[in-house]
């Protein structure tokens, strides 16, 4: 008999294949050309665009949408690559409900803002899929850089670092690239091999080259990377997670929501991918959404997200909360984990309720378990074997302006940087200054 | 409810609100259902002599459009009637018959000689059409054969085709007068010298809509050329509007009535034209853009309004905006208004302060959290910031009391009017005393 979403403990093939294809399709499909149009009629070319000004990489929105109005989606592509070089990405996967959109002055006006982020798809989408790659290298200079991190940081630093005609190795733990744009994204939002078609189209710049399987601390050091090269950009990412620090957190079957993910996009078959009947997700972010949403979409009977604080205080947004729960996921906010209950491997997960006190968050006193059969941690990412000679700050590498660390021609950007959102779009923007700090420094001399 | 029945130099009908001479007029079929959806009446499309004009049989129709491609402007290259004159006679009796109460009128075109008009009338009168229409408006392959807006474009001709006609029919004559001209009360007042009951404008203006830029073709293109069109729409509505209110003001033609037509797509760009003086109104592209049911809108919107303002029927409002159509010089300089911007309905889109700013007087401040204020000491009040606000009602142009000083000038605002003609930097000054 296959498995149904009430087979218990973790099996595969809850839902057949057709089922699991319709579940796991794009998200939010390109818009055709007429939608486009219509999309982009509704913008009102804002003097001083709130939304440019909410852009962590301040993209010209009010003029890329006018050019997509004007029947040149492909301009309108270069003007958000120029600022944003995995637009295409970021049009996936930003939470434009709480950034370009939020501001948009029709939400203000009729609560319904400019679909800005599709708009960037179709228009990103359009320059790509016809194969253009509109960025050309500026003549040699002969200086080489080391990038740590073949993620969103990195991969924008690089790109711009080659455009300044710089050549650039790039070094990554894994052997694909694209850090948690390949291994960490929900699968809706990133069909047909996104990130990979995305990245061979950035590497049509020349002068890239990515080495993998290269983690820093073992097959390369920092202080071998600036032996060799003229300056080193850090962008290696979180590849910590946070434990419960709860009892029975090594009990069976209670792994990281990371990994679970990083699985499921490399999944070709999603029928051989096991998922428990009784899911419970512990944390507020994207990733306890990613991991929770996936977990129902293949087949887990119940998905329960559970965060310890308030619903305002969840970084994942309002959108994200409700596309959970609109794929049945229980949000069940102010409970915090107290133990992981099991012979061997997780059988029940016992919480007890919080609020907020004078001094903090504090217990009620009051708690509740709830059936598990697979808890995923998402409590957060930290940085893991930075090198010696690094300042840290809040556990993540200081850094000042544009990426700069603690030691000479080095600098750092993305999530494993000091500051920031721990956004996509953000570790675009920091790998992109970063580089442009690079260079300039570069050519001082 | 208001009492929209209208008549119009004899013509009566339930409402103001005609089908122009135009593709939905050219046939018994659409005719019947215009009158059915609840127009008033009808200008049916031209007729012409026998052997009939053909068309081209490539695009006939170009378009300018707004945003969410609302159809903002249309231009044609279609000529009068393409149909048998016996045909056309067959139906317009049949439809009438049927449809007594509701205007019909026909436009006619025939060669500049008094045989041809001679010929046609009688045909047209026995019909039973309430009146003619002489198109003296199409400018485009028409013209080129001296009928159209070749005639209307010489006012010597208008006025003998006009007199013409007046000899040779009992129905009343209105004239379709172009727009092609430098001043439209020149053809006006001919069409009154010769007789006119009524004259009806605006016809198409003259136009080119856009070009294909593969082909390097005017459109729309025909086998590779293009060749002008005559343009209507609500983008031609302020022409319209101004050239009625030219001839409703103009002292030699005060009086003779008036049928508006021009980019009237709603009630209240019906109400407008009547209001300068238009007895009827004829439509066109509003109903070649979103079918005859538009005509539903028009007439309730009518009512509301005239119900709401206590304007009991047509004549109550035809022509009440006449008197307050001036000239320049006379506007009074002594009225100082400033813009105010209510923060509550504010979007802060901004481009109020983009439009001041970069091409106006610098009378806007755009303040921390995107606070957009009128600077007073600064504001001329020429309006541009309300025209280019997103949200209607935002900004407004409130005038100043008199008494008050306007802090842009320094002058208190006086309460007396003062002009032009008066005024101390007018050369003509003291001419004009």
């Amino acid at each position: 008999m296959p498995a149904s979403p009430r087979s218990p403990g973790i099996v595969a093939g809850r839902l057949d294949a057709a089922a699991l294809a319709e579940r796991f399709s794009d998200i939010s499909p390109k818009l055709d050309a007429h939608e486009a149009l219509v999309a982009a009629d509704r913008c009102y070319f804002c003097h001083d665009a709130p939304c440019m000004e909410a852009c962590p990489t301040s993209i010209d929105i009010p003029l890329f949408i006018r050019q997509i109005a004007t029947g040149t989606p492909e301009a309108a592509a270069r003007t958000i690559l120029d600022q944003n070089i995995l637009g295409g990405m970021c049009a996936r996967v930003c939470p434009t409900e709480t950034l370009c959109e939020e501001v948009c002055v029709r939400e203000t006006a009729e609560g319904k803002p400019v679909e800005i982020g599709r708009l960037q798809r179709y228009a990103t989408d359009t320059l790509m899929d016809a194969g253009v790659h509109p960025f050309s290298r500026a003549e040699a200079t002969g200086k080489r850089l080391a990038v740590v991190g073949a993620g969103p940081a990195g991969l924008s630093c690089a790109h711009r670092l080659a455009m300044h005609g710089h050549d650039v190795v790039v070094f990554d733990a894994r052997e694909k690239p694209g850090g948690l744009n390949e291994f960490g994204i929900a699968s809706y939002k990133s069909v047909d091999g996104f990130a990979q078609r995305e990245i061979d189209w950035l590497l049509q710049i020349g002068g890239i080259e990515i080495h993998g399987g290269q983690t820093l601390g073992d097959a390369i050091t920092l202080d071998g990377l600036m032996a060799e090269f003229d300056a080193v950009f850090l962008g290696m990412g979180l590849a910590g997670v946070n434990s419960l620090g709860v009892e029975g957190d090594d009990r069976g079957n209670v792994t990281d929501a990371v990994d679970f993910i990083a699985d499921l996009r490399q999944t070709e078959d999603l029928t051989g991918l096991p998922v428990g009947r009784h899911v419970v997700v512990i944390g507020g972010g994207m990733t306890a959404i990613d991991a929770a949403v996936q977990s129902r979409l293949l087949g887990a009977e119940s998905v329960t997200l559970v965060y310890r604080r308030s619903q305002e205080r969840m970084a994942a947004s309002v959108w994200e909360q409700d596309l959970a729960t609109s794929k049945g996921v229980t949000i069940i906010h102010n409970a915090m984990p107290l133990r992981v209950i099991g012979n061997g491997a997780v059988r029940e997960m016992e919480f007890e309720y919080t609020r907020d006190g004078a001094g903090g968050l504090e217990p009620t006193g009051e708690t509740f378990r709830l059936p598990a059969d697979q808890v995923f941690r998402a409590i957060g990412q930290k940085l893991e074997g930075a090198p010696d000679g690094l300042t840290l700050e809040g556990g993540k590498i200081a850094v000042t302006g544009a990426g700069r660390t603690s030691l000479a021609m080095v600098w750092a950007g993305g999530d494993c940087a000091s500051g920031g959102d721990d956004l996509t779009v953000t570790a675009v923007a920091e790998g992109r200054d970063a580089a442009e700090d690079i260079h300039a420094k570069l050519m001082e001399a | 409810m208001a009492d929209l029945r209208t008549e119009f130099v004899g013509v009566k009908s339930p409402n103001p609100f005609w089908l122009a001479s135009a593709p939905p007029t050219d046939k018994e079929y659409n005719v019947r259902r215009a009158f059915e959806a609840g127009w008033g009446g009808v200008v049916w499309k031209t007729l012409g002599l026998d052997p009939h004009v053909v068309n081209v049989n490539g695009p006939r129709y170009g378009a300018v459009w707004g945003a969410d491609r609302r159809l903002l402007g249309l231009n044609n290259i279609e000529l009068i009637t393409d149909r048998p004159l016996e045909t056309n006679l067959r139906e317009i009796k049949a439809v009438k018959r049927d449809w007594p109460d509701r205007a019909m009128i026909v436009s006619l075109m025939v060669p500049c000689d008094e045989e041809s008009w001679k010929f046609i009338l009688p045909l047209v009168e026995e019909t039973g059409a309430d009146a003619v229409e002489l198109n003296f408006g199409c400018p485009h392959g028409m013209s080129e054969r001296g009928m159209g807006s070749a005639v209307g474009q010489v006012p010597e001709y208008i006025e003998m085709v006009t007199r013409w006609c007046k000899a040779n029919t009992r129905m009343p004559v209105f004239v379709k007068l172009t727009p092609n001209i430098t001043d439209i009360r020149h053809p006006a007042r001919a069409a009154k010298a010769g007789g006119a009951d009524a004259v009806s404008l605006i016809n198409t203006i003259n136009s080119i809509t856009s070009v294909n830029l593969d082909l390097f073709a005017p459109e729309p293109t025909i086998d590779g050329k293009g060749s002008h069109g005559g343009y209507c729409g609500p983008a031609v509505k302020p022409i319209a509007l101004n050239m009625v209110g030219e001839i409703a003001r103009d002292p030699e033609t005060a009086g003779l009535p008036i049928s508006g037509i021009g980019g009237i797509t709603t009630w209240r760009d019906a109400a407008e034209f009547i209001a300068l003086g238009a007895g009827s109104v004829q439509v066109c592209t509003a109903a070649m853009t979103y079918g005859f049911k538009v005509v539903q809108e028009m007439i309730s919107g009518l009512n509301q309004w005239m119900d709401d303002k206590g304007h009991a029927d047509m004549d109550a409002i035809c022509g009440r905006a006449v008197p307050n159509i001036s000239d320049w010089q006379y506007l009074n300089l002594n009225y100082v208004a400033k813009a105010k911007i209510n923060q509550d309905l504010c979007i802060s889109c901004g481009r109020c302060f983009a439009a001041c700013e970069d091409t106006s007087h610098q009378a806007i401040a755009m303040n921390p959290g995107r606070v957009f204020e009128v600077k007073d000491d600064e504001c001329v009040a020429c309006n541009l910031c309300v025209n280019v606000c997103p949200v209607e009602g935002c900004i407004t142009m409130e005038p100043m009391t008199p008494g008050e000083t306007d802090p842009r000038t320094g002058k208190v605002v006086e309460k007396d009017y003062a002009n032009w003609t008066t005024h101390p930097n007018n050369p003509m000054a003291k001419a004009a005393e």
